[in-house]
């Protein structure tokens, strides 16, 4: 039976951080709506997904932890309702610090949510004040303590790096907390920072009140991150992304290898049945109609997926698999991005490797891996 | 038509005087177009001239006017370029009307541009009256500028207009003072027909447009005329006038008369501006004198961003050529930009407008690189040779001397900016002539500067340093003697033909070390590390290093971010198309261009 995944948007935050250029509101307004909305939405999906297995299922944001337990109750009401959901279904709910409870958390157990996503992001108060996050170490580590005690095993940790005035010595300060939990985490989301237009830290460094560390900077930190996760036991299964074998995410190992999913809510994106689309991101248009309109509908020819699957695939360390790309698409690697992967790989980009069963994966060098828009620009 | 009611007259002044606003006025006050159909500054059809404010291409508009005399006249008003550059336009203006209009601001005063205008304008023998402008501002002295006008240019001007052409006053003075003031045309209807091309413009539809002033005879349609200098012979189509925004036809156009002729011509070199149109069966006995030859003063190599744009590029130019005579340009080859044109223009401001226009008008995309002006070059074996483009500099050791065009400029500025104006012409090699009190409280300097000193940022040093107060002219004295270098530049050890320019030998350093500076930015991190240098005759003089790059890489890449990482990267690939490749290093197109603004974060 088919699988698809789940992406529930909560667009709601306490306020927005500086950084932050997703889709969230810092005021609460139609909260109640909204929620009743997500839910409507919910229901209006069970009939095209009747064939399908639900293989992971993911609340994100914004700052889904916020909501009360009775808030996002109707959403697990209609998702258990209408859908099928596969034994060892993933769920996970996205937590930030101090908007977390002990009561919330037993909610999320009761609703078979069994995993989390915790945004530490820095270990130093002064860095968390500086990119507008409203939570401080403390409260960070009584969260993580709440999550333990309410039960939650299978615990991600965002972390991020590049931050603004930060030095590879206060970066060591957050991995070094990192390490020091107990129960150790078992998959570290690790981000450099992006530095999107139209945030109000883009504003601030264009202006020259705060400073990003310069390129070679960057990447010390972020060769520090591999090292001290690895020596914790955490492989980089992706770009960002670092786990304890067995622990990856499944919900986005589904995004990279090209598992359809569906998005309900404000903004969020689909790719289902061959097609992208997104969502609306007015919210008195998506209260008005939830399943709404399909905007920037884009339905793959052939080439594109196989594109889409070259660039995504090779987010993964261990790359794309030859023989089954060959099987997928009728066509081989070689046929299809035979030149552009040899000149690569000629500069040390890319690499191609059996495993031990006598498959050939092609994946990233980790020079390559650093430089991934370089290379991956080729593929579309 | 009655002669006698016809006044053909232009409107000269400095920039930002109010010469449009007051030929706005005139058109609004007098027949044919309500005030409803103005659109805010008729007389400047194109899109660039609205946004600059200032005045390009010539154009004329015929209105009617009913005086106080109860008689209607007709007026010609022909719109003349306000600025320098365009001298070469503004005679062919001239020599087409029978007198002028000089407006002059309440408050500033004369500038060095009214009195350009004016000398051209007394030059082709035009009768010249004052009208005072801007007298609504606060700081206006019109009492002050009349004193001025008659010691310094020597014409009456007790009984100019004092006016507003933005408030509408003093406009229906200035309506009568054209009528009394400007002569009206001479010439026999009946006389072989002489006619004088000032403009013209190309419409896929009916061909060459003729823009011509009638001295003597008639032209109708059907008329067989024949072109004096390029000899092309062609039956005429239409005949008509201006009408505002429009051209309306007519059944002649006699002796006296401003309008335009079609015949179907499509040849665009057959219709040199300046040029005599004649009958081909009763031929006028000579010529018009026409206008003299300009010289181009700066030159620059243009090469479209696309290099299958090549032929689009040679048509643009060929028309813009069509009525601007002034533009010069032959096909060159580069190694880095492939196929372009060496191009020769009047000056700074003319460049930069024609690369506008063709980007704008022609919507090409253009890659402009560092403009020059014309060397001499002696060689040691008796040889000489005028440059334009610094690739083609013979080697060092076959170059016995070089000289370089030197230029009389006149700075006019008020007191307080004298000395560091002075320290500014000082420190582009000017050699220091005289200054004047022209009135208290300004000066005018002259200088000797060379030229290429003054083509890169000279106006906008010159403004900055004045806050806007000096105003400046120059024309060529000659040519003299220098010490210059050809300065080269290397990207990753390769030379790149497209980035070398000629400069003086002292500031050869400076100029090579802000360069590579420049270009660091400019150049996009690669694989491997890039050397920037800057040599002269083989000496490397300055150096700067592209490092490699360590980081492309977009950390967050889930459901949400497919779409835009796709975008990205098509974004991505896109700009990379249009690098320009030098040996295994890409190159922005903006790079080229860089060391047009070397100077601009000094």
């Amino acid at each position: 039976m088919e699988s698809v995944e789940l992406y529930f948007h909560i667009p709601f935050c306490v306020r927005k951080c500086l950084y932050c250029d997703f889709l969230s509101f810092g005021d609460g307004r139609s909260r109640q709506d909204y929620v009743r909305a997500l839910a409507q939405e919910t229901e209006m999906h069970a009939e095209e997904c009747r064939k399908m297995t639900v293989s992971s299922v993911f609340f994100g944001g914004g700052t889904p932890s916020l909501l009360e337990p009775r808030e996002l109750e109707p959403v697990f009401a209609a998702l258990r309702a209408g859908f099928r959901l596969a034994e060892d279904c993933e769920i996970t709910v996205e937590c930030n610090p101090g908007t977390v409870t002990g009561e919330k958390l037993d909610f999320y157990r009761e609703m078979g949510v069994n995993r989390l996503s915790i945004g530490l992001q820095s270990g130093l108060d002064e860095e968390l004040r500086r990119i507008g996050r409203i939570h401080s170490k403390e409260q960070f580590l009584e969260t993580w303590e709440a999550a333990a005690a309410a039960g939650f095993t299978n615990c991600n940790l965002d972390i991020m790096s590049a931050l603004p005035g930060q030095t590879a010595e206060d970066y060591r300060k957050t991995l070094e907390l990192v390490g020091s939990l107990d129960p150790a985490p078992v998959h570290v989301s690790a981000y450099s920072l992006i530095l999107e237009e139209g945030t109000p830290l883009y504003d601030l460094v264009q202006r020259g009140a705060l400073t990003l560390p310069g390129e070679d900077a960057d990447r010390e930190m972020y060769e520090e991150t591999g090292r001290f996760l690895g020596e914790m036991g955490l492989r980089r299964y992706e770009v960002s992304n670092y786990a304890v074998p067995g622990y990856e995410c499944r919900h986005n190992l589904g995004y990279w290898t090209g598992v359809p999913y569906l998005g309900l809510g404000l903004g969020a994106s689909s790719y289902f049945g061959g097609c992208r689309y997104r969502h609306t991101e007015d919210m008195a248009a998506y209260l008005a109609d939830p399943a709404g309109t399909r905007l920037e509908e884009q339905i793959l020819t052939k080439n594109e997926r196989m594109s889409e699957r070259m660039i995504l695939g090779l987010r993964l360390t261990r790359g794309i698999c030859a023989e089954d790309f060959a099987e997928e698409f009728g066509t081989g690697l070689r046929e299809a991005y035979g030149e552009t992967i040899a000149r690569h790989e000629k500069e040390g980009l890319l690499i191609t490797e059996k495993d031990e069963n006598g498959r050939s994966f092609l994946r990233f060098t980790e020079k390559g891996m650093d430089l991934e828009n370089y290379v991956l620009r080729d593929f579309v | 038509m009655d002669q006698s009611k016809i006044r053909n007259f232009c409107i000269v002044a400095h920039i930002d005087h109010g010469k449009s606003t007051l030929a706005d006025r005139i058109i609004e006050s007098t027949g044919l177009l309500t005030s409803r159909e103005m659109q805010e500054q008729v007389l400047d059809n194109m899109d660039l001239e609205r946004e600059r404010g200032i005045t390009i291409k010539a154009q004329a508009v015929r209105t009617i006017y009913k005086a106080k005399d109860g008689e209607e006249y007709v007026f010609n008003l022909i719109d003349t370029p306000g600025h320098v550059d365009f001298n070469y336009e503004v005679s062919r203006s001239l020599a087409a009307c029978d007198g002028a209009i000089l407006v002059v601001d309440a408050a500033q005063g004369i500038e060095a541009q009214t009195l350009a205008n004016v000398y051209l304008a007394l030059d082709h023998d035009l009768d010249v009256f004052p009208v005072i402008n801007k007298i609504d501002l606060p700081s206006a002295e019109p009492q002050r500028v009349i004193d001025e006008i008659e010691d310094v240019i020597g014409i009456e001007a007790q009984d100019a207009p004092l006016i507003s052409a933005k408030n509408g006053i003093g406009i229906d003075e200035v309506l009568e003072a054209i009528v009394h003031k400007i002569p009206a045309p001479k010439g026999d209807p009946n006389a072989p027909l002489k006619a004088l091309i000032f403009d013209s413009l190309y419409d896929s539809y009916r061909g060459v447009i003729v823009f011509c002033r009638i001295m003597e005879g008639t032209v109708r349609r059907g008329t067989k005329i024949r072109m004096m200098a390029t000899g092309a012979v062609e039956d005429v189509v239409e005949v008509g006038y201006f009408g505002p925004g429009q051209m309306i036809p007519c059944e002649e156009l006699s002796a006296g008369m401003v309008g335009y002729i079609t015949a179907s011509i499509k040849n665009l070199g057959e219709t040199a501006v300046g040029d005599t149109v004649t009958e081909e069966e009763r031929p006028c006995a000579e010529a018009l004198p026409g206008y003299k030859k300009v010289q181009s003063m700066v030159y620059c190599g243009m090469y479209p961003a696309d290099g299958a744009k090549y032929p689009d590029l040679r048509d643009a130019l060929e028309k813009l050529k069509l009525n601007d005579a002034s533009l010069n340009y032959e096909p060159e080859t580069s190694v880095a930009l492939g196929f372009g044109f060496r191009c020769g223009f009047l000056g700074l401001l003319h460049l930069e407008i024609i690369q506008e226009r063709l980007e704008r008008e022609y919507n090409l995309d253009l890659v402009t690189t560092a403009p020059g002006v014309v060397y001499h070059v002696y060689c040691t074996n008796g040889e000489s040779m005028s440059l334009t483009n610094p690739s083609n500099l013979p080697d060092p050791t076959m170059i016995d001397y070089m000289e370089e065009p030197i230029v009389n400029a006149e700075i006019m500025v008020t007191k307080d900016f004298v000395g560091s104006i002075m320290e500014l012409c000082q420190e582009r090699r000017g050699k220091y002539v005289s200054m004047e009190y022209i009135e208290a409280g300004r000066a005018l300097l002259k200088y000797e500067l060379p030229l290429n000193e003054i083509i890169y940022d000279f106006f906008d040093a010159l403004k900055s340093r004045s806050r806007g107060y000096a105003s400046f002219d120059y024309e060529l004295k000659g040519y003299e003697r220098s010490s210059l270098v050809k300065l080269d530049i290397l990207i990753n050890h390769e030379e790149v033909d497209a980035l070398s320019f000629i400069v003086h030998a002292d500031s050869a350093y400076e100029r090579g070390r802000r360069m590579c500076e420049r270009l660091k930015e400019e150049i996009p991190r690669h694989l491997f590390e890039i050397p920037i240098q800057a040599a002269v005759g083989g000496k490397i003089i300055a150096r700067e290093t592209v490092k490699a790059m360590r980081k492309d890489v977009l950390a967050k890449c889930y459901g949400g971010d497919i779409t835009r990482k796709k975008k990205l990267l098509e974004k991505q690939k896109e700009g990379k198309k249009r690098m320009r490749q030098i040996g295994n290093v890409e190159i922005p197109q903006a790079a080229f261009m860089s060391v047009l603004k070397l100077d601009e974060d000094k």
